[in-house]
């Protein structure tokens, strides 16, 4: 936990609970305290069963998506158009790579294993970001992507980095910071385009009219609809609702469409006063619940991928298992052959 | 040297998202950033690098027929790693200790490639004296991969080494890896009459055209357009 005295609590309700003493009201006492007075929840301390599922589930599914969303953009890596494009992106994908560690390496404090989560990606039982189901059709993109799908992400996570669960939190430090880098790639890039050619500018224009809409779903179901939000707004992993993010998120967005000179595709975005806010048109949630039970346009080719990578890879993980067992064991190579 | 950084380069970002591990999608990512680092800078020096990455056709690219090689499986691509950054490590350690062109780069880059050989040496390791079909995995992938090997010391044009001794210490350290690593090193010819010096010379294996076909399309679609 956060503090010291927080710490000294928490430390001897481990250390001084015998073994089979079953003090359940206590520890819970303990950890409300903690979590009202903003305190971080780490590893060892006692945490409710519902909020230690409820995090895994969300950790992982955040892992899941740093994973199949390195599918859309690596689609292009062999295909950028110059080579500080190619650098940059490469680069892009290898840190999603790296997101993807940390975040499982997160999960593990809660007690479930990388392999075990992997696992239940790929039979479906998990889920990661329903953005990721799009298709990426052309270069354009790969900026809509940086600049809406991460600038949503971005929007979404910054607020975990005030999470209850530390180990979550100091993560979700890391990951914003090189997510806003890729945010103003993607932005410079779509820029680009806007000030090239006409085909270029309008390459531009369709990516982000094909990706504004999905970005606007990133934020999850509406208030009414969310069944986690109350539960995980009391336990502080969630700091804000779905529609307050979306709606801080098309704050943003507006003015920065209008700098790059290309519009959003809702003819009822427009400045409320009154509100201090834009409003905007209604989300399709057909189209949400149908990717997310999926049935959108990529769903079937994502898992399909990750799953074959895993297969094809299971003979080299089994080599490096097998050399490692062996070498520590003190059997040379040459004893082997 | 720029090309063959700039293919391979290529060649490995084709992994992203295929990796048999999360660490390996992070180093083979890394190894290609680092080539393509390279590779730009090499490239710079001989004119502008997106002209010569995109404009140029198959039989103007100068790279070695060894880098153009498509990946194969993940020892295929291990192997091919591990000829060619044992190659590209004692190239730039000599011209690193040279007052030529290259010597600034290379004193910066001999350290990358000193890490990939590190990598590319000790999977080697793991899959030849892993599991039986890990040993005959490797073993496949070094005998077919062997015979671009020669090309790599067919002198360049402008780049002043002693060839002859960069191939017997990269025999030296190769054949270690591989005995190491309980595989036999192949006894088959590492040049021929088509394949010394022909990718030196713009001759090129069939799987390079489409390769280039890939990654110039978008850039030749759109003349003179900046991105």
């Amino acid at each position: 936990m956060a503090t010291a005295a927080a710490r000294d609590t928490a430390d001897s309700r481990a250390h001084d609970v015998p073994t089979g003493t079953d003090d359940t009201a206590g520890h819970q006492r303990a950890f409300d305290a903690a979590v009202a007075a903003d305190e971080r929840i780490e590893p060892r301390d006692w945490m409710p069963d519902a909020y230690r599922a409820t995090l895994v589930r969300q950790i992982a599914q955040h892992a899941h998506s740093e994973i199949i969303g390195m599918q859309p953009e690596a689609n292009w890596i062999t295909r950028a158009p110059s080579l500080r494009r190619k650098a940059i992106l490469m680069a892009k994908v290898q840190d999603e790579a790296g997101h993807g560690l940390y975040l499982y390496s997160a999960a593990e404090t809660l007690g479930v294993s990388r392999e075990e989560l992997l696992d239940k990606l790929h039979s479906g039982r998990q889920k990661y970001s329903s953005i990721f189901n799009y298709p990426t059709l052309t270069w354009a993109d790969v900026g809509a992507i940086g600049w809406l799908v991460d600038g949503a992400a971005i929007t979404n996570q910054v607020p975990l980095c005030r999470c209850s669960y530390g180990p979550y939190a100091r993560a979700m430090v890391r990951v914003c910071k090189e997510e806003s880098f890729h945010q103003r790639q993607g932005y410079e890039l779509l820029l680009a385009l806007s000030k090239g050619t006409p085909e270029q500018h309008a390459m531009a224009q369709d990516a982000v009219d094909r990706w504004w809409w999905p970005s606007l779903m990133m934020f999850g179901p509406p208030d009414d609809e969310s069944q986690h939000s109350a539960q995980s707004m009391a336990w502080k992993i969630k700091r804000h609702s779905n529609d307050e993010l979306r709606q801080r998120f098309v704050d943003i967005c507006v003015p920065q469409a209008e700098s790059l000179g290309l519009t959003l595709p809702d003819a009822d975005l427009r400045w409320n006063e009154e509100r201090g806010h834009h409003d905007f048109g209604a989300i399709d949630w057909t189209e949400f619940w149908d990717v997310l039970k999926g049935n959108g346009p990529c769903n079937d080719e994502r898992l399909t991928r990750r799953r074959r990578a895993h297969e094809e890879g299971a003979w080299v993980r089994e080599a490096a298992a097998a050399h490692a067992a062996r070498h520590t064991n003190g059997e040379t190579g040459a004893a082997r052959a | 040297m720029g090309d063959d950084a700039l293919v391979l380069s290529h060649r490995l970002g084709e992994w992203a998202g295929h990796a048999p591990v999360l660490e390996e999608e992070l180093a083979l990512a890394n190894i290609a950033l680092d080539l393509l680092g390279q590779a730009r800078v090499l490239l710079s020096m001989a004119g502008d690098e997106d002209e010569l990455a995109f404009l140029r056709e198959e039989r103007a690219f100068r790279n070695l027929q060894l880098v153009e090689q498509p990946g194969g499986d993940f020892a295929h691509t291990i192997a091919r790693q591990l000829f060619f950054s044992a190659y590209q490590y004692l190239l730039y350690g000599a011209l690193a200790g040279g007052d030529g062109p290259f010597a600034p780069l290379a004193g910066k880059a001999v350290k990358e490639t000193d890490y990939h050989r590190d990598h590319a040496g000790q999977w080697t390791l793991r899959l030849g004296d892993g599991t039986e079909e890990s040993h005959g995995r490797m073993q496949r992938a070094v005998d077919a991969l062997w015979r671009y090997t020669g090309e790599m010391f067919q002198p360049v044009e402008g780049v002043d080494v002693d060839w002859t001794a960069l191939e017997a210490a990269w025999l030296e350290w190769t054949g270690q890896v591989l005995r190491r690593a309980t595989l036999t090193v192949p006894d088959g010819p590492r040049t021929g009459a088509w394949a010394a010096g022909a990718g030196r010379q713009g001759l090129h294996t069939e799987p390079f055209g489409r390769m280039l076909a890939e990654m110039q399309h978008l850039h030749r679609s759109h003349p003179g357009a900046a991105w």
